[in-house]
């Protein structure tokens, strides 16, 4: 499976845990917009950044090193940037052997400048979820305005896909049991496989549906009438509100600083 | 992990601030539009069973099949979404299933995740829808029609996307277009053939054992609209890839790229014999590169309603 199940809430005792989940989103989305607004070849603000991220990391017990060790989610997306290197009109630094393809310091600073944007980021949004319950990530969405069919669809689905994911783990592991595959014979073609998958995903799709019928049987047996009601009210500590104006004005003038050198 | 097939979620740092925020823009009315629609259809089912649906999609995205060594194939699963349940409904779907990768597994980003929302959701979904209703149409909706179309919507629904995907990343400044959109619809252009794959096999499930909800389809929100919306979006993707070059000075990326023989790939000879200096835009390896991409859509399109239709002559009975 090509998605980790666990959840990735990291539970402790913290500053950072108990700040209002609104902060917290508000926050990181202001973080990685910063990162976005960074100049190409601003190392210093750059580097500013990503020292913020990991105070910010060890600060909540998650240990100075924990975003940095997942950051690579994002890497192979990289290789879409690499024709930069080779296409910024510039002054001509490394000359590639036998292709003749040129690489100009310009090209290089974009390069490096955008796998740094997206690698700081990537991991400003590992910690969001890993000093947030998903729920009150998801709460704080609402609470920000997000149309509330939309958060609560969401909400649904994080509830709803550990069960699907289970159902499917079954019949992958069905699959395995009676696809039997004795060495040194041909396996089946790829498309006989993806007809089986095929099949499978056909069929999982029925059970959900059949599924959503009986949760909403279920939620109409207990007085749904298409409001989701919500018995969690938070109120925006002085100290929540001093943590969401410093972080704000930090990244503002972090980013105004990188523009005037 | 270079082995496995590069995916459509673009992460935060690849686009620029503006286009992001142009990019949930966009997204946002989409959005809304999709609550309106589905929830005239759906009334008091619409959260339960968009949810439900979108943690199947998510599922039914790990049901992975072997394609050759080390690599394996994966359901994106916006055009199965869109002939089951129309492409607003599945617009929805989509949306739930990219805000939890992207908030939840940072699979993509936040900032950009409109762009997300609009290629996977959005894109991917009318043109699956369209190409399915066109197709069935043509071909006929007999079973082996109804197969063929459902094949074609899955293959174009993900290169149709993985286009778009990089007309925005070229607005971004981040990939030339002409080598981007060449890049992205080849790759693109066989991992949709495992869409196509698993779409058709999975509404063959489904017709066998419930025709009715294959039927449904045909009813479900959004089909007039969907018409509309795609020529909306194509005319603004044909547009935002063309117009850095409407501008006297373009940023440089395609002339040097074209100067450093990077872009001989895209090029396409019956382009060549215009003269560079009458016709800039047709000499023009954008132009080429989107016209590739289109003609393999529309031969994708053509092979699928044709052996939809021969199959069908084949088996009269069927359906």
């Amino acid at each position: 499976m090509h998605f980790d199940l666990t959840d990735q809430y990291q539970p402790r005792e913290s500053f950072i845990h108990r700040l209002d989940p609104r902060v917290k989103v508000v926050g990181v989305i202001a973080f990685i917009l910063a990162a976005g607004l960074i100049p190409v070849g601003s190392w210093a603000a750059f580097g500013i950044l990503w020292i913020l991220s990991i105070v910010s990391s060890s600060a909540s017990r998650l240990g100075w090193t924990f975003a940095v060790r997942r950051s690579y989610i994002a890497l192979p997306f990289a290789l879409v940037a690499v024709p930069l290197l080779f296409t910024v009109p510039g002054e001509v630094i490394f000359t590639a052997p036998l292709l003749g393809w040129t690489v100009s310091a310009q090209g290089l600073d974009r390069f490096l400048s955008l796998i740094l944007r997206s690698w700081i980021a990537v991991q400003a949004a590992i910690q969001l979820t890993a000093v947030t319950p998903f729920p009150d990530v998801l709460w704080a969405l609402g609470a920000l305005r997000l149309p509330s069919m939309l958060v609560s669809t969401i909400g649904f689905m994080y509830r709803y896909f550990f069960v699907l994911a289970d159902e499917t783990a079954r019949m992958l592991r069905a699959r395995t049991a009676r696809a039997a595959n004795p060495e040194g014979r041909r396996g089946p073609s790829p498309v006989w496989h993806a007809r089986v998958a095929g099949n499978m995903v056909g069929s999982l799709f029925l059970r959900a549906l059949e599924r959503s019928e009986r949760v909403h049987a279920a939620m109409l047996a207990r007085g749904y009438d298409g409001r989701m009601v919500s018995l969690v009210e938070r109120v925006m500590r002085p100290v929540d509100w001093a943590t969401l104006i410093a972080a704000v004005f930090l990244f503002a003038g972090l980013v105004a600083w990188a523009h005037r050198i | 992990m270079l082995a496995s097939p590069p995916r459509l979620h673009i992460p935060d740092g690849f686009l620029t601030t503006a286009i992001s925020a142009l990019g949930w823009l966009l997204a946002a009315v989409l959005i809304l539009v999709a609550v309106r629609q589905t929830r005239r259809q759906l009334n008091d089912r619409q959260v339960p069973m968009m949810g439900v649906l979108a943690a199947f999609i998510f599922a039914a995205q790990a049901v992975n099949f072997p394609v050759a060594v080390g690599t394996s194939g994966h359901l994106i699963g916006a055009a199965l979404a869109a002939i089951l349940l129309g492409p607003w409904a599945a617009t929805l779907v989509m949306t739930a299933v990219v805000a939890i990768q992207g908030l939840l597994f940072q699979d993509g980003g936040l900032i950009v995740m409109g762009w997300n929302i609009v290629n996977m959701g959005v894109v991917a979904a009318f043109s699956g829808y369209f190409a399915y209703a066109a197709a069935r149409r043509l071909a006929g909706a007999s079973r082996s029609g109804t197969l063929a179309a459902s094949f074609a919507a899955g293959w174009i629904s993900v290169v149709v996307a993985a286009a778009a995907t990089s007309i925005e990343l070229a607005a971004s400044g981040t990939a030339p277009l002409a080598l981007g959109m060449a890049a992205m619809s080849s790759v693109h252009a066989v991992i949709g053939i495992g869409e196509g794959i698993i779409t058709a096999a999975a509404i063959g499930l489904i017709l066998a054992a419930r025709p009715e909800l294959v039927g449904a389809g045909a009813h479900a929100p959004g089909g007039r609209s969907a018409v509309v919306v795609l020529s909306g979006l194509l005319v603004a993707l044909v547009v935002a890839s063309l117009a850095p070059l409407a501008s006297p000075s373009p940023d440089g990326l395609e002339a040097v790229a074209e100067r450093s023989g990077f872009l001989g790939l895209a090029q396409a000879a019956p382009f060549q014999i215009l003269p560079d200096y009458t016709v800039p835009f047709i000499s023009n390896p954008v132009v080429t590169t989107v016209a590739a991409v289109m003609f393999g859509t529309l031969v994708v399109f053509g092979g699928a309603v044709l052996v939809g239709r021969l199959a069908a002559r084949r088996q009269p009975t069927g359906g």
